[in-house]
């Protein structure tokens, strides 16, 4: 098993038609993704690149079952794709887009969270590179081939710094569960913690990687779900050691606005829960088939 | 996004929160207008600049006479202050604020800040204003009080009540402070602000409640639906590579190293800069070029990195998922046909196509130094940054 999506899941593409959602539905497909169906607002009853096009998500789910969606839609707009998926039925949702307010972030959130433990959807991102289980699905714009299918999870923030985990990983020939995405902005659909407790109940799933970044309480909470909580051994590298405080890193959730937000206290905080944490960016693959092996 | 004390004053004022009355002076005859124009016979001059710890730093000043207005003026338009939090290059004072002198009996801490942790919109108010929150917090959080606000009902007036209550205000003031209170969130809330902080908000002797000070800051994402937030902005305020790189659309952050970083991801971006500092260089910058960068992109990027004048070389990591090496190969093959450049370059391509970009690079003939892993590519760079350097000295 692997977590959110597998090579059954029925996915729906928000924003299919426009031209960044086409080139990744097109590669999406290729990988094997089973793309059931899109919304495009106002060219419902049409076909796009062979999949069903809807008016709304409601439709597009009722039509075709659709479990998972992927919204490529621009800022302004993504906030309200996202409820839309949520109020439909949709059970996976992951945001690609970058520059998403703050505000509508908040909404989105209490709106998701309005909904009963059951029939809450999961959204990951904004501003992430998706989710992959290797092998099965592909629900994002990661390049597919340098993930391995295997027994890890891997969850983190920044897109190419999971590529390089991932890679790294496959040099050493180990695999990936699932990789999942959560993105680099302040407020986000899942944090670290509520990926990790997915991966800590999945048979499929013997160790998991977290990659942090400087900025916001999340590691934090994972350092201590982890003491407290979790049997599985997990590996972290956090990024940003170098970076100066009060200076925003690209990402709008990077910046070291208050104490316990830097690199250096989030990596001390997982070791001394236990974490093994990677003392380098590229020891990330190393450091994962250390932690296998002493387990 | 930052704005003056002066422009925030300004937004929470047409809000209905209480400020000292003040004007905006460019030269010192304008502040003399402007202290005329207050009457009285003291007067509060304050340095405007994108910093806190403006009053240590010798930016603020309680003013009895024009003269002193003057040579306050003089001393400080035109040139750059240094607080703590400028860095020791400073920040240009081109205004100052000129505002009345208010009789202060009670100071006070209040903010509204987004909350990471519970994901809401929070009110923060403390009795110790004028402090650093942050050590109040570490030392005596019982002394903080913290109100999260549902996002689907926005906030209530007990609310705003129960926190002016945790203030020790004199009962006659208490109304008065939660009006602030809630008007202060209504500001917040219609103009996508990130933080808006007021320390201290005061109590004067007369039962009243002011703003004394004002910082606040906005979501630069919200800037299509509040573009007469943007019209505060000031570039003077901002590094003027970090200014020009806004331009293209590309996000780069100064340091002070020597070795020049152009990375595609911010959290590759900081992890590069980390493996660079591990294998004993300094990043000279951060630098994400984004995803499906063109050469021309790329070559822009090149171009910004080596304006830094102490960049003494460079490292190029790239993994690309939508980005595409051969056009990243592409672009740095045509900047170094347009110019000739006198620091090393490193480059280290994976991903998507980098089998034509490797060959792009190998074909062009340009003394490129190529690496195949991110601590291969960071070792080499700060050996051949060590190696160049010593050459010229």
């Amino acid at each position: 098993m692997s977590i959110f999506i597998d090579e059954k899941t029925p996915v729906l593409v928000q924003g299919i038609t426009g031209r960044i959602g086409s080139f990744h539905t097109e590669e999406m497909i290729e990988y094997g993704t089973n793309v059931v169906a899109g919304v495009t607002p106002g060219k419902g009853g049409t076909t796009h690149l062979g999949k069903p096009v809807f008016n709304t998500v409601e439709e597009a789910v009722s039509a075709t079952g659709a479990e998972a969606s992927i919204v490529f839609v621009p800022p302004a707009y993504a906030a309200d794709g996202i409820m839309e998926a949520a109020e439909s039925g949709i059970k996976f949702c992951v945001s690609i887009t970058d520059g998403i307010p703050t505000h509508d972030m908040i909404r989105v959130k209490r709106y998701i969270n309005s909904a009963s433990e059951g029939n809450r959807m999961v959204l990951t991102g904004p501003n992430c590179a998706g989710t992959i289980s290797p092998g099965k699905s592909l629900l994002g714009i990661m390049p597919g081939h340098i993930y391995m299918q295997g027994n890890v999870g891997l969850i983190g923030r920044s897109g190419t710094l999971g590529y390089e985990a991932a890679s790294q990983m496959k040099e050493l020939g180990i695999g990936i569960s699932t990789g999942v995405g959560i993105g680099g902005d302040p407020i986000n659909g899942s944090s670290f913690l509520e990926i990790l407790k997915h991966f800590e109940k999945d048979d499929e799933t013997e160790a998991v990687m977290i990659i942090g970044e400087i900025g916001g309480p999340q590691e934090a909470e994972v350092a201590e779900y982890f003491q407290k909580h979790m049997n599985k051994p997990m590996a972290a590298y956090i990024a940003g050691l170098t970076a100066p405080p009060g200076r925003l890193m690209g990402h709008a959730g990077a910046i070291v606005n208050t104490t316990g937000e830097s690199a250096a206290e989030k990596v001390a905080m997982l070791k001394d829960a236990g974490v093994m944490v990677a003392p380098t960016p590229s020891d990330m693959g190393i450091t994962m088939a250390k932690l296998l092996k002493a387990n | 996004m930052n704005i003056h004390e002066y422009q925030a004053k300004k937004l929470l004022s047409k809000y209905g929160v209480p400020i000292p009355r003040g004007g905006i002076a460019h030269s010192a005859t304008e502040a003399i207008y402007q202290t005329n124009e207050l009457g009285g016979d003291k007067w509060i001059v304050k340095a405007q600049l994108h910093s806190g710890a403006r009053g240590k730093a010798g930016g603020v000043k309680l003013c009895k006479s024009h003269s002193e207005v003057s040579e306050f003026c003089d001393k400080l338009l035109g040139n750059k202050l240094v607080t703590n939090q400028t860095g020791p290059e400073g920040k240009m004072v081109s205004s100052i604020y000129v505002e009345e002198a208010s009789n202060i009996a009670k100071e006070l801490y209040f903010s509204i800040v987004l909350d990471r942790a519970s994901q809401k919109v929070t009110l923060v108010a403390s009795t110790e204003g004028g402090m650093d929150i942050e050590k109040v917090a570490e030392e005596t959080p019982e002394k903080i009080t913290k109100i999260v606000i549902d996002p689907a009902v926005g906030m209530q007036a007990f609310q705003s009540r129960q926190l002016a209550f945790t203030l020790n205000l004199p009962n006659e003031a208490v109304g008065e402070a939660s009006r602030a209170v809630m008007k202060c969130y209504r500001a917040f809330r219609d103009t996508d602000a990130n933080l808006l902080e007021i320390n201290p908000l005061i109590l004067t002797t007369e039962n009243k409640v002011l703003a004394i000070d004002a910082k606040m800051t906005f979501d630069g994402n919200a800037f299509f639906r509040r573009p007469e937030i943007l019209e505060f902005r000031d570039k003077t305020q901002e590094d003027s590579r970090e200014t020009k790189a806004a331009e293209h659309d590309l996000s780069y952050v100064g340091l002070d190293g020597n070795i020049g970083c152009l990375i595609n991801g911010a959290g590759l971006a900081m992890a590069t800069m980390d493996m660079i500092q591990h294998a004993g260089g300094e990043p000279a910058n951060f630098l994400d070029i984004g995803g499906g960068a063109s050469p021309e992109r790329v070559a822009t990027s090149i171009e910004l990195v080596l304006s830094d004048d102490s960049v003494q070389a460079i490292l190029i990591n790239i993994f690309a998922g939508i980005n595409r090496c051969d056009w990243v190969a592409q672009g740095i093959v045509d900047f170094l046909n347009m110019r000739d450049i006198d620091v090393p370059l490193v480059v280290r391509l994976s991903g998507t196509n980098v089998e034509e970009g490797q060959k792009i690079l190998k074909e062009s003939g340009k003394d490129v130094i190529t690496a195949d892993t991110l601590s291969e590519a960071a070792h080499c760079v700060v050996a051949a940054w060590k190696n160049s350097t010593q050459k010229e000295g």
